[in-house]
């Protein structure tokens, strides 16, 4: 197996960008990206886009040169840049390919995420379910982490603080959209959206763009004095018994969600453990998902989140950074390049490049966490 | 008295007035879907049946919508000035655990475990004049 390096990146900050087409913002980034690797678009010998709601990615070759290169759509949901990066990587694990580029952009309308497709099936009648006001993410995510919270003695107070620290990261990055830093005070105090989740501890679905370069390693130093390597990446799907999002009914035999799957076979694959991970950026699609979400990637047992946020462990500075970038809550969720912008906050962290929220000590390792509707989660290990 | 109807009757039925959920049943595995689907999650089967559920059962996770559906695909209420908050949760029923709405929406009035019953809640009034309703669980006093 050829083992893959990453040795460009490339992105277009998050945000609102009117009359910005989606696209447009996926092409700045791969022009970024090829830059940083000292090449160019037409080096590329292949390409994986993702997109949720800004056009086919391929179609893109039509403002970045008419290359004939082979170009792969993908589409997982918010797991969508994670899929493009996993895709990308088998490529040139397989030795089909040396050089292409994971490609991830969107653009999403105002407001929580809404379909006018029927979620489950209405057999010729009314849209029975989203209908009576049930196909909405908000919704599922507060009633996951209501009965976390419950299980496992998780307070309101650690809700916000994770909040409160993805504005303090965002405030400390260029890219980032919410660049105001809120406190535990103030995330508490803004508008009850979904109990307990406030309308601070959500991520708003955004706008932006990412890419970046991957090579067989053994040519990365070609391209790039620090390359960094991607030592898994890998995408699960749900098994029956976990609870997903818009499920409009569950089996009572309970079981673990696609990022523990997913996880488990990262750190096998990358032959690390959670211990050795210095640096982690993990879906927070609200403050609950990323609390949740620490436990289902190994890094403690279920509960000990409340005394690590406490304890600011998981702060830029702490034992266990996570989402420095500030995460969707600051960034946005542009579906397609969230997945992508994980890995391009890591690679930063791990060149040693990420500024004002630089992890000290020279981080070796690092892992990016993404999770995506109906249940689907990818996960990348990155090393130095 | 208007004429009440169910959203959709692949999911919500009612006779007499009383309601009732219907889902489907693996017969190779038994397990129980909701609603009915054309083949098992659970053992890939495709002998299903459709299966009355039980109308009563234990709250097992909520939390209350605060903010209006957007519209479609919600039927009912919108308007922020008129939209009154909704519970919605998970109940185990005895066969499976259902997502439904709930008729209380006040937090401090909600906790896991406690017992629910099924209802018929009113989500708009069609060009008819009828009454379409969708099914919400109540806390049994």
């Amino acid at each position: 197996m050829n083992d893959v390096a990453i040795v460009g990146i490339g992105m277009h900050p998050f945000g609102r960008h009117d009359g910005v087409t989606g696209m447009e913002q996926g092409a700045v980034a791969v022009r970024e990206a090829c830059k940083d690797a000292g090449l160019k678009w037409n080096d590329m010998e292949f390409a994986v886009g993702g997109s949720a709601a800004a056009g086919n990615p391929d179609k893109m070759v039509s403002m970045l040169g008419l290359t004939g290169l082979q170009f792969t759509n993908v589409a997982n949901g918010c797991a969508t840049g994670g899929t493009a990066l996993a895709t990308a990587y088998n490529a040139i694990t397989s030795g089909v390919y040396d050089l292409g580029i994971a490609i991830g952009f969107d653009k999403h309308p105002r407001g929580a995420f809404a379909s006018n497709e029927p979620v489950h099936p209405v057999d010729g009648g009314l849209d029975w379910y989203g209908g009576s006001g049930m196909a909405i993410n908000p919704q599922f995510f507060s009633i996951k982490i209501n009965r976390y919270m419950n299980k496992f003695g998780i307070s309101h107070k650690t809700l916000a603080l994770v909040a409160a620290k993805a504005t303090r990261n965002g405030s400390l990055n260029p890219m980032a959209w919410r660049k105001q830093a809120f406190t535990t005070e103030e995330v508490l105090q803004s508008k009850m959206l979904a109990y307990p989740l406030t309308q601070y501890m959500f991520c708003s679905p955004g706008e932006g763009g990412v890419a970046m370069v991957l090579c067989k390693a053994k040519h990365a130093k070609k391209y790039t004095d620090k390359p960094i390597f991607l030592k898994a990446a890998v995408m699960r799907s749900r098994r029956f018994g976990s609870f997903e999002v818009k499920s409009s009914w569950l089996p009572k035999e309970e079981n673990v969600g696609p990022t523990v799957d997913a996880s488990l076979a990262a750190y096998e694959k990358a032959g690390v453990g959670p211990q050795d991970v210095d640096v982690a950026q993990l879906q927070d699609t609200e403050s609950g998902a990323e609390i949740m979400h620490m436990a289902e990637n190994g890094f403690c047992e279920d509960g000990e989140q409340e005394e690590m946020l406490q304890k600011g462990e998981t702060e830029i500075n702490g034992r266990l950074p996570i989402n420095t970038d500030g995460g969707c809550i600051a960034n946005g969720e542009p579906i397609g390049a969230s997945g992508l912008r994980q890995v391009y906050e890591n690679v930063l962290q791990l060149r040693g490049q990420a500024g004002a929220r630089q992890v000290p000590n020279d981080p070796k390792i690092a892992y990016t966490h993404v999770y995506g509707a109906p249940g689907i989660s990818g996960v990348t290990i990155l090393s130095s | 008295m208007t004429k009440q109807i169910s959203i959709n009757e692949f999911v919500l039925n009612i006779s007499d007035g009383k309601p009732y959920l219907v889902g489907g049943k693996c017969l190779d595995c038994e397990n129980y879907t909701f609603p009915i689907m054309p083949g098992c999650p659970k053992c890939a089967g495709t002998r299903i049946e459709k299966a009355k559920l039980g109308d009563q059962g234990k709250l097992w996770a909520w939390t209350v919508q605060g903010f209006p559906p957007k519209s479609p695909p919600y039927l009912g209420e919108n308007d922020p000035e008129k939209f009154k908050s909704f519970g919605v949760g998970y109940v185990e029923l005895p066969e499976v655990i259902v997502e439904t709405r709930l008729t209380e929406n006040e937090p401090a009035k909600l906790s896991e475990g406690m017992n629910m019953e099924l209802k018929l809640e009113h989500l708009y009034t069609n060009g008819e004049g009828e009454e379409v309703m969708t099914y919400a669980f109540s806390p049994i006093d």
